[in-house]
């Protein structure tokens, strides 16, 4: 007896939660529709808008997609994460490189710094996509909180030298942070790193054939 | 449905419900996992209670326009449903209209799936009430959660940070701006984790010594009066 009470209900249950998926998911379809062409848009002028400061006023020719170069690791550059470099022409030459990769010995994990270095070795400019460094002491690397990161704009190996790619403290040419000497110690650290890198493998980066499917996240 | 059953309660006590007696913030502590993480600003505290906000408004709607087809044993996935395709187009919209926004508050707003006074009041009031009645409690729940998360922002920002509306750009368009810079830099404390709790605990302090005030004061009038007889 109650068996033949259950059943309908069951099955009217089912049908009910059938239903209200099948609706669920056409909303969800469409606003995903409507809102697909829109994110897009949005990602791609956040690239644009997130490297154009490292770009030092180069016009590039290609969407910065296409230049795109992805380094799953081992890749010899810091970090631990896959690395990507934007290679940059002007009238059809080499011109800049642009390194997305990431500090390791951050006080907080990770910080993923963008690098632009231009085709003679130095510096455009950098700064910092990704951090867990701590509010209002490692934070500062932030541009838009201090300029401590400026500090880097046009120098390279040979300006201020090898030996000085060090904060001040350790007896190097670049300001520390006060309260904070871990965290530019690391940034520091991946700067030099890539910008070795560079050196010994600029011909290179310009000769490898774009990644097709370009999806920087 | 129809106008007469939300004219039988008055409004301004459902709205004062809401926003102070029973405020699913400040009084049912719903959502705090939200609500603590994403205060470190009054624009992220916006951002998040107006999402939330929508969220709950629309969810009531469909349970309660739904409630007649809603079988008790299957309401639970039906309310998972209804709010959780909700949340993802919120998120969609999020990120097409404030990109900005929707980086800031990152994984805070999928995570509305996950806040307890959503479902607290699909279950409660939606599904035992009309369309209307439901659309105005979500307003006002949904109000009372989001000034309190833009009170805890601002409240953080400004002591931690030491300032206030900074980059409200992001919901409203513009130049980003660092806002009102009243003081350089601020007490640290208030936009880490334990500065979360303790403004959270300010607040609901603060919150029981105005209903305590009020209620002594309630009490004294009467007794002054002399015809209600106190008991306790």
């Amino acid at each position: 007896m109650t068996e033949s009470a259950q059943k309908p209900s069951l099955w009217r249950g089912g049908a009910i939660l059938g239903i209200l998926a099948a609706v669920s998911t056409a909303l969800v379809a469409n606003t995903y529709h409507y809102a697909r062409p829109l994110i897009k848009a949005n990602e791609q002028a956040y690239l644009e808008q997130s490297l154009r400061p490292v770009l030092g006023g180069i016009k590039y020719e290609d969407e910065l997609t296409k230049s795109l170069l992805d380094l799953p690791v081992p890749h010899g550059l810091p970090g631990s994460e896959p690395a990507q470099i934007y290679r940059i022409y002007a009238d059809g030459n080499p011109a800049a490189a642009l390194f997305i990769v990431s500090a390791r010995d951050g006080f907080a994990g990770p910080i993923r710094l963008l690098i632009g270095v231009r085709i003679d070795g130095t510096i455009t400019s950098v700064r910092v996509l990704k951090h867990k460094e701590t509010p209002g002491l490692g934070d500062m690397i932030e541009s838009a909180r201090s300029d401590w990161l400026l500090q880097f704009d046009a120098t390279s190996l040979s300006s201020p030298g090898r030996e000085s790619w060090r904060i001040k403290r350790d007896g190097g040419e670049f300001d520390q942070l006060t309260g904070a000497s871990i965290t530019p110690r690391a940034i520091i650290k991946a700067i030099k790193e890539t910008l070795l890198y560079f050196e010994s493998n600029s011909s290179s980066i310009f000769s490898t054939r774009a990644s097709d499917q370009g999806d920087p996240s | 449905m129809n106008s007469r059953s939300i004219s039988s309660s008055p409004p301004p006590n459902r709205l004062r419900a809401g926003l102070w007696d029973e405020n699913p913030g400040l009084v049912q502590l719903l959502g705090l996992c939200p609500l603590l993480a994403v205060t470190t600003s009054l624009v992220n505290g916006l951002g998040l209670g107006l999402a939330t906000l929508v969220v709950l408004t629309c969810s009531n709607m469909l349970v309660s326009a739904t409630r007649h087809f809603i079988r008790s044993e299957i309401r639970i996935p039906m309310y998972v449903l209804i709010i959780a395709s909700l949340v993802t187009c919120i998120e969609l919209l999020m990120y097409a209209w404030f990109p900005d926004l929707g980086r800031s508050l990152g994984i805070f707003i999928p995570l509305i799936v996950t806040n307890c006074a959503i479902v607290a009041r699909a279950e409660v009031f939606a599904s035992k009430n009309t369309v209307r009645a439901s659309i105005v409690d979500g307003l006002t729940m949904g109000a009372g959660f989001a000034l309190l998360l833009c009170a805890l922002g601002a409240f953080r920002e400004l002591i931690g940070y030491g300032t206030i509306f900074s980059r409200l750009d992001m919901l409203f368009g513009g130049e980003p701006s660092g806002g009102l810079v009243l003081v350089d830099g601020g007490f640290l404390l208030a936009i880490l984790p334990p500065g979360a709790f303790m403004s959270l605990a300010l607040a609901v302090a603060a919150k029981n010594a105005l209903d305590r005030r009020r209620q002594l004061a309630q009490k004294n009038k009467p007794a002054r009066a002399g015809p209600k007889p106190a008991r306790s």
